[in-house]
């Protein structure tokens, strides 16, 4: 099966030296739900902001859809879409705006972008907040907007930054819903969350990174040996004294 | 991105940002028509009544041109800083760079509204100053160039201070300690033959000086400097600013992580 994302010995050092990112090599198969788990600070977030072209690489490779970043970056954005950690979108714009803005920045009219705006309110609740100024958005509909503004340009590849952080239990549950709905259409979804029960309900595989490396890879099954997630995560994560508590214990 | 999709990413930039400054005009147009009036009133009406005339002209058409000049290059500046530094403030700025759109054509897109935005200020200005004085523009198609090109390089001065700029208090240091003091030297009050031998001397190195006069000289018909070298001194200006910041998009220092 063909990939849809390829990452080759990625490294990143940022200014100041700390290095997020260690030799992270990983393949992500087209239409795969991907779940890319491991505690803050571990290098999710800048692995997808690299792939996303918002983070600079300091080296290896990147290719999506067949296309290397570095040689064809502007047609491996058109394949993806993101859904950032926090909500970034103008906050003085209407729902609908957002949705038009993002669709003309990757050329596509108002006239084309119409039916699938139209769909995603639909299919995302927000049909009666089409004419709202986001500032007044709760919440939850504020993440579904950024889901909506990610698929505006129909990408093939979809990176969900914990989408459903903060979201409350029923909205989750029709989140996880319309995702599914979304991969079952063929679309490749990577996604990166603290709700390890919402990685196992939806992804087929699993890479577990921690300190810029990943630890553990491959599909749900694999990695669980058996056991919960959970357990395997935080056996994980201790080996790798990647473990919150030393930070826990200072608060 | 084909051609088609490259004018409607434009047009998508161009139209929000245009919309963005129609909606906050009580703070994009209306201050510099204030500041620009009173100007004309304390120190057109009521000083420049004193004053002879300058160049052939009343002093009062005399400033004309500079404080034109002065709210074109101040606004450009300041509305490109201020939306550009929120843009990265708020991480708004993502959504444009995780798009396919080249770095030129995001400068551009933003350079354009800009430029509307500066020729909106000298038509406003200049209409607010037949209140005080009726003048007859010499050199009409001059004097829109000179606010187009004046309006794009102050455009991309602030899109380098917002690129740079790390905390509000960085957003204030190239217009407080720089662009003020060189507007008000540039010979926005004065004819720089005025000075003596040493300031004019200096007075040249001020890029400023030769916008103003540009200007002065598409709308009264003289300068104290000629036309062209004016221009070219501007289009340097430009061309040196241009490359900067799509080195600046290209590499995303500032701009990425």
């Amino acid at each position: 099966m063909k990939n849809a994302l390829e990452i080759k010995s990625l490294k990143k050092i940022y200014e100041g030296g700390k290095q997020a990112l260690k030799e992270v090599s990983l393949n992500v198969a087209e239409g795969d739900f991907f779940a890319l788990l491991g505690p803050n600070g571990a290098g999710k977030t800048t692995l997808i902001s690299i792939t996303c072209g918002l983070v600079n690489k300091t080296e290896g490779k990147i290719i999506v859809q067949g296309h290397d970043i570095d040689i064809d970056g502007d047609i491996a954005k058109v394949h993806i879409g993101l859904v950032p950690q926090e909500y970034n979108a103008d906050i003085f714009e209407t729902v609908e705006n957002v949705l038009y803005t993002q669709a003309g920045y990757y050329g596509i009219s108002r006239s084309e972008a119409k039916e699938q705006i139209d769909m995603l309110l639909t299919k995302l609740s927000l049909e009666d907040k089409r004419k709202v100024q986001t500032i007044a958005l709760s919440g939850g509909m504020k993440r579904r907007l950024m889901i909506a503004r990610a698929l505006v340009h129909k990408p093939t590849l979809l990176f969900l930054d914990e989408p459903t952080a903060g979201v409350d239990v029923e909205l989750r549950h029709e989140m996880w819903k319309y995702l599914a709905e979304l991969n079952k259409s063929g679309v490749t979804i990577i996604l990166t969350t603290h709700y390890l029960e919402e990685a196992e309900n939806l992804c087929r595989n699993i890479a577990i990174i921690s300190n810029g490396e990943i630890k553990r890879e491959g599909t749900m099954e694999e990695v669980r040996g058996g056991k919960r997630l959970e357990d395997i995560y935080m056996e994980i994560i201790k080996e790798a004294g990647g473990s919150q508590e030393p930070v826990l214990s200072k608060i | 991105m084909n051609p088609r999709q490259k004018y409607i990413a434009f047009r998508t930039i161009f139209d929000k940002e245009i919309r963005r400054s129609f909606r906050t005009w009580k703070q994009t147009f209306l201050p510099s028509i204030i500041t620009t009036v009173m100007y004309f009133l304390i120190f057109g009406t009521f000083i420049g009544s004193q004053i002879k005339a300058v160049g052939g002209v009343s002093y009062m058409a005399f400033i004309v041109p500079g404080l034109m000049m002065m709210a074109v290059l101040m606004n450009s500046f300041q509305s490109m800083l201020t939306k550009f530094f929120f843009l990265k403030f708020q991480k708004t700025v993502q959504e444009i760079l995780i798009t396919p759109m080249p770095a030129w054509l995001v400068v551009t897109s933003y350079l354009a509204s800009s430029m509307f935005n500066g020729v909106i200020i000298g038509f406003l200005i200049f209409i607010s100053s037949f209140f005080f004085e009726t003048i007859h523009i010499v050199h009409p198609i001059y004097a829109v160039l000179v606010i187009l090109l004046t309006s794009m390089f102050f455009a991309l001065l602030g899109l380098i201070n917002a690129t740079y700029a790390k905390t509000f208090d960085d957003m204030g240091i190239v217009s407080t300690f720089f662009l003020m003091p060189l507007t008000y030297l540039g010979g926005i009050f004065y004819s720089v033959k005025m000075l003596p031998g040493i300031w004019q001397t200096i007075s040249h190195f001020n890029p400023i000086l030769y916008m103003i006069n540009a200007l002065r000289y598409g709308i009264l018909g003289f300068s104290d400097i000629s036309f062209i070298y004016c221009i070219a001194v501007i289009l340097g200006a430009i061309a040196i600013a241009f490359a900067w910041i799509l080195y600046l998009f290209k590499t995303g220092r500032g701009l990425k992580a």
